[in-house]
């Protein structure tokens, strides 16, 4: 991985913003962390059997052929698919599920408290009732397809979106974890050539699936991927340039001219394989429809289905939810249309991945960097808190609490709830109970930290 | 101690990276006028521009009405992009773009282009001068004000948004040692607190203005001071903690050069800079230091890259396809994908270089050219050289683009549309994407 070498020693923006683990660490000089995944070469192809244009991060040596066979070859129909959900920005775990019987809960949201009769009971806890948004996974929790962590998040929270952010996507409350926590599994069960093993559902790589071996790919779902422009010769001679440009720079010493070289040599390898997806990907079930960007979200959850029933070999997928849960002002509007879309989507992929018969294949873990205060401010809206709220959606899923609502007699110095229960407990779980396999490889310190049931 | 100063050769070349890191590329013959006058009066002739003039063509829609960039959806876009192109200071439109990175402000929190452009305004004002002055500015502004919350930040019930971000990603870094506490974060938007808005229908948040009555005046104990501090303190007190020279420095140094300055050239910007939080000559010593100009090359930021073009080709705004593009490419002005602004570590992909491939497509000329049936392939590809201002390429792009041209008369496509093929791949080259 010369590619990941280069800019291990590189020096940018991002970095400086990268906020380190706190103690000991100058975040401003050179050689500190990439964010997890910066480093990795990319190559973007089509994958001919299912028409899809895939990113492919790292996998240097080898040809699209190769991908296309090693996918071929992994191809399954009985593998198990671990789909991570990210709701940006700290979602307000007091409004998903609040204590509705609670005067505290009363006290301290002026503004923002639901009402004791809105949504409904969480029948697990009988102080808590879910946020009526949230209908869709009271729905699936009352079939016990839902697993709640309503208190999900780590000792000594950082109130960082970037930091806390990082910590959850590298496994560890480590800045120098350059990989993800699913891209180390990756790496240590993973193909070379099966860069579909881990699956970035964007328009970038999400860097829980950054890896420092393996390959894994970014594809942003049905294909508009053309370069066409007027009284240019035909589009597959201009690409074949692009090729050869890519080509004849991809030694170059210079590391920014390596990177347009690399982006130019994808634009070749879809030459010619642009198979229309125009027919788009056909459901089964109805996903909800969202104008703008809101819209990607579903979008690329059925694709993410119809992808898994054609046994295409995916392990894990990584995907953000629609919306934006930084809600320090005005939350209730943003939160309740965020969440009802985020919460509709999530309840269509599961009844997709029923009707198709694959639902004991997927397992969904939907998290968030933090949780909010508990205190509002005073633009009715919240700002960074501490431990958050996070789900285990699936068929197999054992639809009980993982870790107890915290309660707000007993928040911290700072005024935020307290965790019930560590994330890299629940990822440790997961990947014993799902993966059959043992966390100690690839989470640091894995032994410390409890593990939940999480599968019936 | 002095920081280190380039002494290599300052030619053509050399002038032509130092235009496109410190502004938007070459017109055509400045980067060998620029050349000629030395390294220092070249960098000079950027950070001591003089007045503005925007030379060229008025800016336009499609239709060849003026653009309406306080109303018209995208024509905000179109307003900046024109400043760029058509600017004599090209450093100052590049610094503002670096400013609006810095103090990434979206418009998607904001509803008005009205209080970005304003904003805009301030960032230009203050571009090169004291960062004192830009950070008070800024921190009182209509638009960050609404963007950061501070507009809803009262005794009553303090909003962090804005002190913590002051702290986090504008002075001084998080997690770093010695740094800011969560206290400091709560204390700070105390002391901050006092500033409201009136949203009007159809206008937006207005009449921004400080009502002391709703503003903290208790002690607040910031960095182990204590005091009945305002805003005013807050931006002092995060001015003159040990911490922010080192974050300026470093920061303001990212936009220029990829590599991180040696300890001792931080240390000696740094001490420039603590006299007086000066901007220019900060910036100056990085224009005129070895790191720019020997050190490797930087991706060219989507807005600079369809900018340059522009002013490469003289060609002003007349379409307002270019918001959409910049959309497409990766860098939408005005709106920064969050408050940390760009990631320029993911400037190209896939899907930013197929958005890059329009920008050109939609800079050149139409085509086809009149190119005589009797050109070569190497004299097609000197013209299409040329129309781009002849930037360097290395010898493996040149010769890739003259075996395209060579590929193109064998299948019996005409010179013209050889010749607009090959204007449409010389800024898609490794070389022009970078500088």
């Amino acid at each position: 991985m010369s590619e990941r070498a280069c800019h291990c020693q590189d020096f940018s923006r991002t970095e400086l913003l990268r906020a380190t683990a706190g103690k000991g660490l100058p975040a401003i000089e050179g050689g500190m962390p990439l964010p997890a995944g910066t480093g990795l070469s990319r190559r973007s192809f089509l994958i001919r059997s299912a028409g899809l244009a895939v990113a492919v991060y790292g996998g240097g040596g080898l040809t699209e052929r190769m991908f296309a066979d090693g996918i071929a070859n992994a191809a399954t129909t009985d593998g198990r698919v671990l789909v991570s959900v990210f709701l940006e920005g700290g979602i307000d775990s007091l409004s998903v599920l609040f204590p509705a019987f609670d005067g505290a809960y009363y006290d301290l949201r002026p503004k923002l408290a639901l009402n004791q009769s809105d949504g409904t009971p969480f029948t697990e806890d009988p102080r808590l009732r879910w946020h009526p948004s949230a209908a869709g996974l009271d729905m699936l929790h009352r079939e016990g397809k839902v697993s709640v962590l309503p208190g999900i998040g780590y000792d000594h929270p950082d109130k960082s979106h970037f930091t806390s952010r990082h910590y959850w996507e590298v496994g560890a409350t480590d800045a120098h974890l350059l990989t993800g926590w699913l891209g180390r599994y990756l790496d240590a069960t993973g193909k070379q050539d099966n860069p579909l093993q881990g699956l970035s559902l964007d328009t970038f790589l999400q860097p829980a699936l950054a890896t420092g071996k393996v390959p894994v790919a970014s594809l942003d779902g049905p294909d508009r991927y053309a370069y066409t422009v007027a009284n240019l010769e035909p589009e597959a001679d201009l690409l074949e340039a692009l090729a050869e440009l890519g080509t004849a720079n991809a030694k170059a010493s210079d590391t920014a001219l390596r990177q347009a070289a690399a982006a130019a040599a994808q634009a070749h390898a879809l030459r010619d394989r642009l198979h229309p997806f125009d027919a788009g990907v056909q459901s089964p079930v109805q996903y909800p429809s969202s104008s703008g960007n809101g819209g990607d979200f579903p979008r690329r959850l059925a694709g993410l289905a119809a992808m898994i029933e054609q046994g295409l070999p995916i392990r894990c997928a990584a995907l953000r939810a629609p919306g934006m849960f930084d809600t320090h002002a005005n939350e209730s509007a943003s939160l309740a249309s965020d969440l009802k879309l985020t919460v509709d989507s999530l309840v269509a992929f599961q009844r997709d991945l029923e009707a198709r018969g694959i639902g004991d294949r997927v397992l969904v873990h939907v998290w968030s960097e933090f949780g909010r205060r508990a205190r509002e401010n005073g633009s009715a809206g919240t700002d960074h808190g501490a431990a958050g709220i996070g789900f285990l959606i699936g068929t197999r899923a054992k639809g009980q609490m993982i870790g107890e609502f915290p309660g707000l007699e007993n928040l911290d110095d700072q005024g935020n709830l307290r965790p019930t229960a560590d994330f890299r407990g629940v990822y440790s779980a997961l990947f014993e109970q799902w993966f059959d396999f043992d966390a100690a490889q690839v989470i640091p310190n894995a032994s410390q930290f409890a593990r939940p049931t999480l599968l019936k | 101690m002095a920081v280190p100063v380039y002494k290599g050769k300052f030619t053509a070349a050399q002038a032509e990276r130092l235009l496109w890191r410190a502004g938007f590329g070459p017109k055509p013959g400045e980067a060998a006028a620029l050349a000629k006058r030395g390294l220092k009066a070249a960098v000079y002739s950027l950070t001591r521009p003089g007045t503005e003039q925007l030379v060229g063509p008025e800016p336009t829609d499609d239709r060849g009405f003026p653009i309406a960039p306080l109303d018209a959806v995208g024509h905000d876009h179109l307003w900046w992009l024109d400043r760029m192109v058509r600017t004599t200071t090209p450093l100052v439109e590049r610094m503002t773009l670096n400013w609006h990175d810095w103090f990434a402000t979206s418009n998607r929190g904001v509803g008005s282009q009205k209080l970005m452009l304003d904003q805009n305004e301030t960032l230009r004002a203050n571009a090169l001068g004291s960062f004192q002055d830009l950070l008070l500015a800024v921190t009182v502004d209509p638009a960050m004000l609404h963007w950061l919350n501070g507009d809803q930040n009262t005794r009553l019930a303090p909003n962090e948004n804005y002190g913590r971000e002051l702290m986090e990603l504008f002075t001084l870094g998080a997690g770093r040692p010695g740094g800011y506490s969560e206290t400091d974060v709560r204390e700070q938007a105390r002391a901050l607190t006092g500033w409201r808005s009136q949203r009007v229908k159809g206008v937006g948040p207005t009449n921004f203005q400080f009502v002391p009555a709703l503003h903290d005046t208790g002690t607040k104990t910031i960095f182990g001071q204590s005091g009945n501090y305002d805003w005013h303190d807050s931006c002092r007190l995060v001015l003159t903690h040990p911490n922010h020279p080192s974050y300026f420095v470093a920061r303001l140094w990212s936009y220029f050069v990829p590599t991180a300055p040696d300890a001792k050239t931080q240390s000696a910007l740094e001490g420039m800079y603590k006299d007086g939080y000066q901007i220019r000559p900060v910036v100056e010593a990085i224009l005129m230091h070895p790191a720019l100009h020997t050190g490797p090359r930087m991706v060219k930021p989507p807005t600079a890259y369809a900018a340059g073009m522009l002013r490469t080709l003289g060609r002003g705004i007349d379409t307002a396809a270019w918001a959409k593009l910049g959309v497409l490419a990766g860098q939408r002005l005005f709106y920064p994908p969050n408050v940390a602004g760009w990631d320029e570590t993911r400037w190209l992909d896939t899907a930013t270089f197929r958005g890059r491939w329009y920008l050109a497509a939609t800079a050149l000329d139409k085509g086809p050219t009149d190119a005589p049936a009797n050109l070569t392939a190497a004299q097609l590809l000197s013209r299409a050289l040329s129309y781009w201002g002849s930037p360097t390429l290395g010898k493996a792009s040149h010769d890739v683009l003259l075996r395209f041209a060579q590929r193109g008369i064998t299948r019996g496509r005409s010179r013209g549309q050889i010749e607009t093929s090959l204007r449409q791949l010389v800024p898609t080259t490794p070389e022009y994407q970078t500088a």
